[in-house]
């Protein structure tokens, strides 16, 4: 027989070009709903500072009776930092297996015919993970914001943007997150075999429209604190 | 039509090719890619030169053995047209046209624009049929078939096994040649029982052939003569992580 069997459901899942692809789109899946939720937390800035703070101290508070203060945070970062590192792994597994299959180029430059989007997965996974180290040290822990770590996560929030290049750098990752999740949300849904050739258009727009979403969720924040709407 | 093609000039596997400058000054709009490429090769055999070495049989659009990249495009510019149906209309006198053989480390250069695919023949024998005692034809009519499978098997096999899907993938995968005979098997009657493991099978064969991963870039189908659409990918998907939950196994 070809293969040998595989009989633990880790190696077979691992072993395969598919598999490793079903790890990313879970794990991008993940991100997804967390990015999702991070993003309606984010438009509580137009609440008011009040509002804001109190649902940044209600994260460290959920399920405090059962888990402890900051449980379910820490339960949920680690989650993330899982995903993150699984998700990457993976991929990058995939990136040497694409570079091993093509030891020799095109002279006459490839016409790609993929879209700009489904192009840039793999640098574009690499500008987003090192956007997100340095957002965790400017939001999270304050070690690179002006105002420092102890700080209410509004101030925080609005001293960091109010550096013009700061909040441009940050549009500009979250539009490179947008076209990632553009390609990796209808990817994902191909990976799970969920596509047809009936179906396919209508899943590729609403990929689209979700990416648009949240590009325009997000960036709706640090343009608020540019045009003065946010205080 | 004045011509000026530069073509990849390979003596053997192991020599060091190079693109080679060519020009040619009496190329009709009617003849094809491949006409085109005899006519060249003519002049360089009354020279004294060594032809160019390329792949052809049926001339028709049917045997996949034609593939060479074209201006960057796999089977050049004109969609669902293999390079041998491919006419010189398509482009302008005073072009300059770049052609190369297909690039992946699995399809090695025998010669020029030759590669050699058996690595397809290998994925093919990993699982692309169905396992039947041979005898007298069974009456047509025994198992029905629904129309809809009927249609989208048949679609998915009129993939020619060319290799283009592979020589355009920026991974260099085979993924869209195993997902057509993926999906013209598993969406038939026949072709059940091994459709478990027929999927892996197939797809493990590819990964250790040394072709890429797939990731839905889709720059296959754009290329693909036969329009194979990616939703065959999706089934070749879905039938893997089936098989890979449930531990299907052939031994
Ligand atoms: C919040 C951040 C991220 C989200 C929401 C996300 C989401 C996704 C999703 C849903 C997929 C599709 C899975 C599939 O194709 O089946 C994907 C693919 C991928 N992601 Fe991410 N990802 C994120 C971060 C990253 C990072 C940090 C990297 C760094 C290397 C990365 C690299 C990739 C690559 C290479 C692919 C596969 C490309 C492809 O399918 O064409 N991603 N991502
Ligand atoms: S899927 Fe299309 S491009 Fe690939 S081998 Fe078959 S016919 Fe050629
Ligand atoms: S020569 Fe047979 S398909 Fe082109």
């Amino acid at each position: 027989m070809v293969i040998t069997p595989q009989r633990n459901i880790v190696s077979r899942t691992w072993g395969t070009s598919v598999g490793k692809k079903s790890v990313i789109a879970v794990t991008g899946i993940v991100f997804l709903l967390y990015v999702i939720a991070h993003m309606i937390g984010n438009l509580k800035v137009f609440f008011g500072i009040e509002t804001f703070d109190a649902y940044s101290q209600h994260l460290r508070e959920i399920g405090e009776a059962i888990f402890g203060y900051e449980g379910v945070l820490w339960g949920i970062r680690a989650v993330l930092v899982g995903s993150v590192v699984l998700h990457m792994w993976a991929a990058f597994s995939l990136w040497y297996q694409a570079k091993k299959a093509r030891p020799i180029g095109y002279q006459h430059r490839q016409r790609w015919e993929g879209s700009y989007a489904a192009r840039t997965m793999r640098w574009g996974g690499v500008i987003i993970a090192l956007f997100v180290i340095w957002h965790i040290l400017d939001l999270t822990t304050g070690t690179v914001n002006p105002l420092g770590g102890d700080e209410s996560a509004y101030l925080k929030l609005v001293a960091s943007f109010d550096r013009w290049y700061v909040a441009l750098f940050y549009i500009l990752a979250v539009v490179a997150l947008g076209l990632h999740i553009r390609h990796g949300l209808w990817s994902a849904i191909q990976t799970f075999g969920a596509n047809s050739a009936l179906k396919q258009n209508a899943l590729k727009t609403f990929a689209f429209v979700v990416a648009a979403v949240i590009t325009i969720g997000f960036a709706i924040v640090p343009l608020s604190v540019m045009t003065g709407l946010v205080r | 039509m004045k011509l000026t093609l530069r073509i990849w000039r390979q003596a053997s596997p192991e020599a060091k090719g190079k693109m080679q400058k060519y020009t040619l000054d009496d190329v009709e709009p009617d003849m094809s890619f491949l006409e085109m490429l005899d006519v060249l090769n003519e002049k360089l055999v009354l020279d004294d030169k060594d032809p160019v070495s390329f792949d052809h049989d049926c001339r028709e659009g049917i045997c996949g053995s034609c593939g060479m990249v074209i201006n960057g495009n796999a089977h050049g510019p004109q969609k669902f047209t293999t390079t041998c149906q491919l006419h010189m209309r398509h482009f302008n006198d005073g072009d300059t046209i770049d052609i190369e053989p297909w690039r992946a480390k699995a399809f090695p250069v025998v010669k020029d624009l030759v590669v050699d695919r058996s690595a397809f023949d290998e994925i093919i024998k990993s699982g692309g049929y169905i396992s039947v005692n041979t005898g007298s034809a069974p009456e047509a009519h025994a198992i029905p078939v629904d129309k809809v499978s009927a249609d989208d098997a048949f679609d998915a096999a009129t993939c020619i096994g060319c290799g283009a899907c592979v020589a355009a993938c920026p991974n260099g995968s085979s993924m869209l040649f195993t997902a057509a005979k993926v999906t013209h098997l598993g969406l038939l009657p026949q072709g059940q029982p091994e459709r478990a493991t027929r999927a892996i099978n197939m797809l493990a064969t590819q990964d250790e052939l040394d072709f890429g991963g797939c990731t839905n870039v889709g720059a296959c189908h754009e290329v693909c003569p036969k329009g194979i659409p990616l939703a065959s990918i999706a089934q070749l998907n879905h039938d893997v992580l089936g098989a890979t939950l449930t531990g299907a196994r052939s031994d």
